[in-house]
């Protein structure tokens, strides 16, 4: 069983966040704002949300709290418990299969010392698998703490795990000379200004 | 081909400034103020002549869904809802389009909701887009401080608000009832049909949901005349398009290309052609991984748009062309997505809910040949009973891909069955 804390509280940058979602919402609609919520919730508590932080955001929405749980249970991207440093989700999905995902994933496992669904040992990394990503024409893609890592080789894979650890935060896109989702060989269009 | 000043994303790639500024140059909320000055029929009308159709996947004509919006006063507020949960695989265009012109989707929330008389926008982002979210809220707070959006948005009298919601991984959310429920803070769960969102949607209320790129070429198809853009494409499959090309080419990218463009005349001038020549092409799926494969046969000649598309039985979707050669091993290529469905399945109804693991199930067997051939059909058979017995498409899509995979290569898949077992019995 997971170690749960007794209370949870927005801090003030996060509950000015907060604050400025449940803003968006008509009068009487700010159960609207759970997924945001609980997104501030999550990155405030390092990755991932205790059950304290879900009743809060169940008391603070007027939802009763089963119906938060369960949003949490339902989407991908919360976590009911904790996680490693950073987490790096490999997208598997066939556009990223079909350029080298499965080599990606054993480079990564093998540089983390951790399986697909695992926490490196060192605590610093989970990694896990994403359904597409929705950047196919950059595949292979690999997610870290919201940022899309393109294009990647399993050479580039390791290297970008290698700067996570030592504190380093590369520079997210393509990891090859290339712009953003144009076709690597130059430009086809759009050649002109453009302006 | 395209020629690009036709092109309307015309910072596709990022190359220019993504802010007001640099908008601007570009010709967004150019005039935008005369637009709505010629009132919303004038605005449904154009969109209804353009003939665009929506670039979701579904490909519904725009200016008619918009149309079906009440036009009098209710006493309930309007809304228009974006969807830019893009998930569908293949597909990364509307990415694109938050990232690097926003502008023209925030303009485009403000002519097409007054057009529905809508009070406010909200914009369903995926979650995993952070940055493209982040980018998107940026613009919408330029549009805000510069007075183009909001009370009395771009002088028009008319008060107007975009708001950017973050989702948090979930297919399904792509789904138009699914996406509501998932804005109203639930589980993303599809909604029975009727009661449809132009009549209760959004909090009950009035509500039209787009994708991304339907809203975002309005402003343009608007400025320009809905001749002009009527007049690329073929008839009932008019206007300019973006596509995804991703697999086995040489260079893959996203591309705005006339609609009907010839689907190896896109693949050889923009995407470098096919790894090792056309030749090596084994099958393309030509529209995001829920329409069914097509064999290189077919590719030589099919149009890239609806109906062409349709003819050849797949669909144009989301125009996210997936490409694979002969190296690939298709068996195991729509065995991963039938994973994919499995995974995002709701599980709200039973056939698609069991169905969707069944399928995948069987699909890894198939993949090692490890079956017995009449699993084939009783495969097939499956596939039947889930499509069309479900509240949303997602059962249909889980269905489509293993359908065009027996339709184009179940010789492929027989042969794998018997070799494999022949190896077992030596």
């Amino acid at each position: 069983m997971t170690e749960q804390p007794q209370s949870f509280a927005f801090d003030a940058e996060s509950k000015a966040l907060a604050d400025k979602h449940i803003a968006k919402y008509p009068e009487g609609r700010q159960a609207s704002a759970v997924l945001p919520l609980l997104d501030i919730a999550q990155r405030q508590c390092g990755g991932w949300l205790p059950r304290a932080a879900m009743d809060h955001i169940a008391d603070l929405l007027e939802m009763p709290p089963i119906r938060v749980y369960e949003v949490v249970s339902f989407y991908e991207m919360y976590h009911d418990t904790p996680r490693g440093k950073h987490e790096l989700r490999v997208c598997t999905t066939t556009p990223c299969w079909l350029r080298g995902s499965a080599d990606i994933v054993s480079a990564c496992e093998d540089e983390m010392g951790c399986k697909i669904g695992e926490t490196s040992e060192d605590g610093v990394f989970s990694l896990g698998e994403f359904e597409c990503l929705g950047a196919c024409v950059n595949a292979p893609v690999i997610w870290i703490d919201d940022d899309y890592y393109e294009d990647v080789d399993p050479d580039s894979a390791r290297k970008l795990i290698q700067a996570f650890r030592k504190g380093e935060r590369p520079e997210p896109g393509p990891m090859t000379e290339r712009q953003t989702s144009a076709p690597a060989g130059g430009l086809t269009t759009l050649t002109g200004a453009g302006e | 081909m395209l020629n690009d000043k036709d092109r309307i994303f015309t910072n596709l790639y990022g190359l220019h400034d993504w802010g007001l500024n640099g908008a601007k140059s570009r010709g967004d909320w150019d005039g935008t103020k005369d637009l709505l000055s010629k009132g919303r029929d004038w605005i449904i009308d154009e969109m209804k002549e353009s003939g665009l159709r929506g670039r979701g996947g579904a490909g519904f004509p725009a200016g008619l869904k918009w149309s079906f919006m009440p036009k009098e006063d209710t006493g309930r507020p309007h809304y228009l809802v974006v969807n830019a949960d893009e998930s569908e695989p293949g597909t990364c265009k509307d990415r694109d389009i938050m990232r690097h012109d926003p502008h023209k989707l925030v303009e485009g929330c403000l002519l097409a909701g007054f057009a529905m008389g809508a009070c406010a926008a909200y914009i369903y982002v995926r979650g995993e887009f952070h940055c493209e979210a982040g980018i998107l809220d940026a613009a919408v707070d330029e549009a805000y401080a510069a007075g183009l959006i909001g009370k009395n948005a771009s002088g028009s009298g008319y008060d107007f608000d975009v708001y950017v919601h973050r989702g948090a991984g979930a297919y399904i959310c792509g789904e138009e009832t699914a996406l509501l429920e998932s804005l109203e803070g639930k589980k993303g769960q599809p909604r029975i049909k009727p009661p449809f969102p132009a009549n209760t949607g959004l909090y009950g209320c009035p509500t039209t949901i787009n994708n991304v790129e339907t809203i975002a070429v309005a402003p343009t198809i608007l400025r320009r005349g809905a001749s002009w853009f009527a007049g690329f494409g073929r008839e009932n499959n008019t206007g300019t398009k973006v596509f995804c090309i991703s697999g086995h080419v040489n260079n893959p990218c996203n591309v705005e290309e006339e609609m009907s463009i010839p689907l190896k005349e896109l693949i050889d001038k923009h995407a470098g052609g096919v790894i090792g020549g056309w030749d090596n092409l084994k099958a393309v799926i030509p529209g995001g991984s829920s329409v069914p494969m097509l064999p290189k046969s077919v590719c030589d000649t099919v149009l890239m748009d609806f109906d062409s598309l349709k003819e050849a039985q797949s669909g144009l979707g989301t125009a996210a062309v997936i490409v694979m050669d002969q190296s690939t091993d298709v068996i195991a290529a729509i065995a991963r997505l039938a994973k994919f469905y499995k995974h995002e399945s709701c599980g709200q109804c039973t056939p698609c809910r069991e169905g969707t693991g069944w399928m995948w199930r069987v699909m890894e067997r198939l993949v090692k040949g490890d079956a017995e051939v009449v699993e084939i059909d009783m495969l097939l058979d499956v596939s039947k009973e889930i499509e069309g017995h479900t509240i949303c498409a997602l059962g249909d899509a889980a269905a489509w891909p293993i359908q065009g995979l027996m339709r184009h290569f179940r010789g492929e898949v027989e042969d794998r069955i018997i070799s494999n077992s022949s190896r077992n019995a030596a």
